[in-house]
């Protein structure tokens, strides 16, 4: 069950929307996109859902294209939270569920295990307008998963939550996973996706800039971290070859290395001149490759 | 079960429970038993005595054939003979121990005369009908001096005969003219009653689910198309089933008062012997009706993002049901007007105006078949144009509500080359 794009095109009129996306996510994997605002991280989903058509190239799922005759087998969770306010929680799931071809007791009996394991057990026939914004996110994430897609495309799922609900939530995703589901979400926080995340992809106004895996992304990327706390000035390592940055930070400094061996010759470099506490190599976190490589498009 | 029926029972059913549709139907229900029960609301109120007004008759020869004759006539009043004067009459009359005081004289070529009194004189009726059976006297008198005997009278009296035929030996008699206006006035109100608050409630529907954003949903799990006629159809099936109830309700009530009613308002409708065929145009012309302003009405509602704007989007639509309900109307005094022809074509009237016309005058077959064939076109064009809309309009979120979003919707269904 991958599912493929293959140069994926999309334009709305003259303004293109997403260009040239090509991606391959295997089964059983979590894939996220990251993007700033309007970088065509919905526009991708609804293709993928068939809600807009693609201007050019195309996007399979296990060698076929997704219609929907497949859509029992696709859950959505979409970034504009939609429910019925009128509805009951069990009113509204069993609709959903039976939309996505499911039956009545099957759906009841899978939303009081959903309910329980979030923990609200008693929202079953309370109105949706009556929860709090968060518990109205677990319903719509409910809603999502009910019918145990094989697809899951997730929209922002964790925005607006609180971190216990967060952490709820990324369990269950988890779980999910681990249960064979290939899940796609999108996020603008780093650390969700570095910590779900095998393959990403980072989008900026429609062009991928980076897509890989989390491991391979990091590895190319070069750049370090090298983190020094001392006792003495480090002032003057801003001005050494190989250092990028250099950060003053209360305890001493954080630099932004071009490879390891910088770090090598910073750390011959500072022999004898104090007590050191720290000196630490660091992996570039996905914040600064987001940063260097959408930031650098801005300018 | 597929996706069509869920989502059409869910739009009726969750409808159907709904606190607005259950008590909108309580009241028409209500409604129809008022009506039905008119006549023994009134009695109700009407006080059953027979009002009593004096009468001075100076003649001595009035009161008998008078009194004889108003007892003949009406139930409402009775005619007493009063012997005193005129003025303990009137002061009688004050007193309300009478409704009103007649004074009756014979003028110097012995004919009839007559003085009304009363408190007031704004209740019309008893003053009109006893002007009348001393007119009748009059009449009977004056003819009676002339010589003129009874028989001659009556002949004269009786009213003139007036035939109207029509030649065309297709062409309605005036008999079922009648009962065609009757049904196609029905026809007509029940049209557009449901096209007015069943349109606008498919179209309320769709903002709503568009405004809670659950649409991306639906429309991520069914497509467009299906979610646009389940939800047409299932609205239908909701107006269906209150307009049959309070035609359910009406029928029992109409037979259990058969005798009161019979031969009354129903033989003025024409209701008592149409022909079949009548009854299917009516039918047909009504779904297709119902379909074309439904579809309309979809694809609109799917263009605002608010409820609120929903109102806006309806006008439109209500401009032109009434547009046809007046042609229609108008059509009823002259079915054989051009504009009356023409518009019976033209989609959106000739659901109205095309059964007025066949309701009313006798048209060849073809001409009905046509326009049947260009309303069916018109449904699927507008489904068509419709779905493409609704498509893309429920992924469209904007303030505005205008032309532009018609075409950004349309846009954004479409298949850019």
């Amino acid at each position: 069950m991958t599912l493929v794009l293959n140069q994926v095109t999309k334009r709305f009129g003259k303004d293109t929307a997403v260009n040239h996306l090509s991606l391959k996510i295997p089964e059983k994997e979590m894939f996220g996109f990251l993007g700033g605002n309007g970088a065509g991280k919905t526009t991708t989903f609804r293709m993928i859902l068939g809600l807009l058509d693609i201007t050019e190239g195309e996007i399979s799922w296990n060698g076929e294209p997704i219609n929907y005759s497949k859509s029992h087998l696709i859950g959505y969770l979409p970034e504009e939270r939609g429910l019925y306010p009128k509805l009951t929680v069990k009113d509204q799931i069993i609709y959903l569920g039976k939309l996505r071809g499911m039956r009545k007791k099957e759906i009841v009996s899978e939303l009081e295990s959903w309910l329980e394991r979030f923990k609200v057990p008693e929202y079953m026939n309370k109105r949706v307008e009556e929860l709090s914004k968060g518990n109205q996110q677990k319903i719509q994430f409910i809603s999502a998963v009910i019918h145990k897609p094989k697809l899951l495309i997730l929209d922002e799922p964790f925005s607006g939550l609180d971190p216990v609900n967060v952490e709820m939530l990324k369990r269950a995703v988890i779980d999910l996973k681990e249960q064979g589901t290939s899940i796609v979400f999108s996020s603008h926080r780093m650390e969700h996706v570095e910590e779900l995340c095998e393959h990403l992809c980072i989008l900026h106004k429609g062009n991928p800039v980076v897509q890989g895996s989390l491991r391979d992304i990091k590895r190319s990327f070069g750049k370090k971290n090298l983190i020094i706390h001392a006792d003495f000035e480090l002032d003057f390592l801003g001005d050494e070859s190989g250092v990028v940055q250099y950060k003053k930070v209360a305890e001493g400094c954080e630099l932004q290395i071009e490879n390891e061996d910088v770090s090598q010759q910073i750390f011959s470099m500072l022999q004898g001149k104090g007590f050191i506490r720290k000196f630490e190599l660091e992996e570039p976190s996905l914040n600064d490759i987001f940063i260097e490589k959408v930031g650098a498009k801005y300018e | 079960m597929s996706k069509f029926w869920v989502i059409l029972s869910h739009t009726y059913l969750s409808k159907l429970k709904s606190k607005a549709f259950i008590i909108s139907t309580i009241i028409s229900l209500l409604f129809v038993v008022a009506v039905a029960n008119v006549q023994s609301i009134i009695d109700l109120f009407a006080d059953d005595e027979v009002e009593q007004i004096a009468v001075i008759d100076e003649s001595n020869t009035l009161f008998v054939p008078l009194s004889t004759n108003v007892e003949a006539a009406t139930d409402d009043f009775e005619l007493v003979e009063f012997n005193g004067t005129e003025e303990e009459g009137k002061e009688a009359v004050i007193n309300e121990e009478y409704k009103a005081l007649l004074v009756t004289t014979l003028n110097d070529k012995r004919l009839p005369e007559a003085s009304y009194y009363a408190n007031d004189i704004s209740d019309s009726g008893n003053q009109i009908q006893l002007e009348q059976q001393v007119q009748q006297l009059k009449i009977a008198l004056a003819t009676g001096y002339s010589g003129i005997d009874e028989q001659e009278l009556m002949e004269i009296n009786a009213p003139v005969t007036f035939q109207v035929t029509a030649l065309d030996e297709t062409a309605k008699t005036e008999e079922e003219l009648n009962q065609a206006r009757g049904i196609v006035y029905v026809m007509l109100f029940l049209l557009y009653i449901t096209v007015m608050s069943y349109g606008q409630l498919i179209m309320t529907d769709v903002a709503n689910e568009k405004s809670s954003r659950v649409m991306e949903l639906l429309v991520s799990s069914a497509p467009a198309v299906t979610h646009m006629f389940a939800k047409i159809l299932g609205i239908a099936l909701l107006g269906l089933t209150q307009v049959g109830s309070i035609i359910i309700v009406g029928f029992i009530l109409i037979k259990s008062k058969q005798e009161e009613y019979m031969g009354g308002i129903f033989e003025y409708l024409g209701f008592q012997d149409i022909s079949p065929a009548v009854y299917i145009y009516a039918i047909v012309f009504f779904l297709l009706g119902y379909l074309v302003y439904a579809t309309i009405a979809a694809m609109l509602g799917s263009l605002v993002s608010r409820v609120e704007d929903a109102g806006q989007m309806m006008l439109p639509l209500i401009f032109l049901i009434m547009i046809a309900f007046f042609i229609a109307m108008f059509g009823l005094e002259a079915p054989d007007s051009t504009i009356v022809k023409v518009t019976s074509f033209i989609p959106f009237f000739s659901p109205m105006i095309m059964f007025m016309r066949v309701g009313m005058l006798d048209i060849p077959t073809w001409e009905v078949i046509l326009s049947i064939g260009i309303l069916a076109l018109s449904i699927l064009l507008f489904a068509y144009i419709g779905a493409k809309v609704y498509k893309g309009g429920v992924l469209l979120y904007g303030r505005s509500s205008s032309l532009k979003d018609f075409k950004k919707a349309l846009a954004l269904s479409k298949k850019d080359s």
